[in-house]
């Protein structure tokens, strides 16, 4: 098949997946966003013959365009651009997985600091101000006090984008020192690990530990069905275990050691990366749609490019299959 | 090898090299971008964007 590849940097991902490709002999056309124009009505020479284009876009801002132009030029893209859409606004993504019933961190969106600071105070302390558009756990605010809601929400609507004054505002969910991220496509996991960090942000970026998890049914479930709220695709589901109970009163960054845990379900069982607390069930706080996946494919033992490269073989015959038949 | 645009030290290079990809000068720390791999061709990496991410 011949895959385009949309991206403005390739790191250690499309590497891995460039690599993976030509494995397999298959026809490759990378796509630097930043070359091209991109037509209202006719398609770029680049986009000739291709069979299929995946988005690999560092920035959101052209992912969801780019995404855009190819479905215009009638090229099966991963992920669609309604994908792209919902996942790339985190406003979007939580509207998409309480419609679709999936547990969420409770949020409020303001437009003003006034009501900003209602809705913080309504949360109490602490409680979680982040962008409606970012990754990496830049600019993400751990609110512990009146005083410091007030100086934040003054930054942001003084000093930022028009986008930092639609305030979006989260209960702060006291996860056990890490959560879950999982890869999936089109809902079925592919690899998933844990991220765990002394400090309240665990993202891989900002330095968490990783190690391997097995999903239990409840979190296949709620992968499934986040998956679904979005649109489905390839994607980057993470989880946080909530309702947590320690055994001990050492807090969410305590050693920890091997043993069982009762999941949602009520079921006991070995996990991969043990618990020494008990907890009630998950909540899925994001769903990404350029999915990294460097540090699973170290940690998981799983061969993640292989699989998705699988993944984009199946997809691309089955979109052939569709306009043949049409 | 290529020359770092920012110090002119010599930038080592690995064999897989790819159009798009950041070396980093281990002389100065810059960060380069791969413009073109034959002959090796590196301009300034982009300053990291507010809305880069997955």
């Amino acid at each position: 098949m011949k895959v385009g590849l949309l991206y403005s940097r390739i790191r250690k991902d499309e590497k891995l997946l460039l690599s993976e490709l030509r494995e397999r002999d298959h026809d490759i056309a990378k796509i630097d966003v930043r070359k091209q124009q991109f037509n209202v009505s006719e398609a770029p020479a680049v986009f000739d013959d291709l069979d299929i284009v995946v988005d690999r876009c560092l920035s959101t801002s052209r992912s969801v365009y780019a995404t855009k132009f190819a479905a215009a030029y009638d090229v099966p893209v991963v992920n669609g651009p309604d994908v792209a859409e919902v996942c790339a606004d985190k406003v979007k993504n939580s509207l998409a997985l309480v419609e679709a019933g999936v547990p969420t961190p409770d949020t409020d969106v303001a437009f003003t600091k006034d009501a900003a600071l209602e809705s913080i105070e309504d949360f109490g302390y602490p409680c979680v101000l982040k962008p409606v558009v970012g990754s990496w756990g830049r600019l993400m605010a751990k609110i512990d006090s009146r005083d410091a809601a007030e100086a934040i929400l003054e930054h942001k609507a003084t000093l930022g984008h028009y986008e930092h004054k639609v305030f979006y505002v989260q209960e702060f969910v006291d996860k056990p020192g890490r959560d879950i991220r999982v890869l999936a496509v089109d809902g079925e996991p592919v690899a998933a690990m844990v991220r765990s960090s002394d400090h309240w942000l665990t993202n891989a970026a900002k330095g968490a530990e990783t190690d391997t998890f097995e999903l239990d049914e409840r979190a296949l479930e709620l992968v499934e069905k986040a998956s679904a709220a979005v649109g489905g695709g390839l994607l980057g589901i993470d989880l946080m275990e909530t309702g947590v109970s320690r055994s001990d009163t050492q807090g969410s960054s305590g050693e920890r050691e091997a043993g069982t845990a009762s999941d949602a379900n009520g079921d006991s069982r070995e996990q991969s990366a043990p618990r020494d607390y008990e907890f009630e069930d998950y909540t899925v706080h994001e769903v990404n749609h350029t999915v990294e996946f460097k540090a699973l494919n170290e940690v998981s033992g799983v061969d993640v490019p292989s699989e998705v490269v699988d993944w984009l073989e199946s997809k691309a015959q089955s979109e052939s299959g569709t306009e043949t038949s049409t | 090898m290529a020359d770092c645009i920012e110090c002119g030290a010599a930038v080592s290079l690995h064999d897989s090299l790819e159009v798009g990809e950041i070396v980093d000068c281990s002389t100065c720390g810059a960060e380069l971008e791969v413009i073109a791999t034959d002959p090796v061709d590196l301009d300034s990496a982009p300053e990291l964007e507010e809305d880069w991410g997955e």
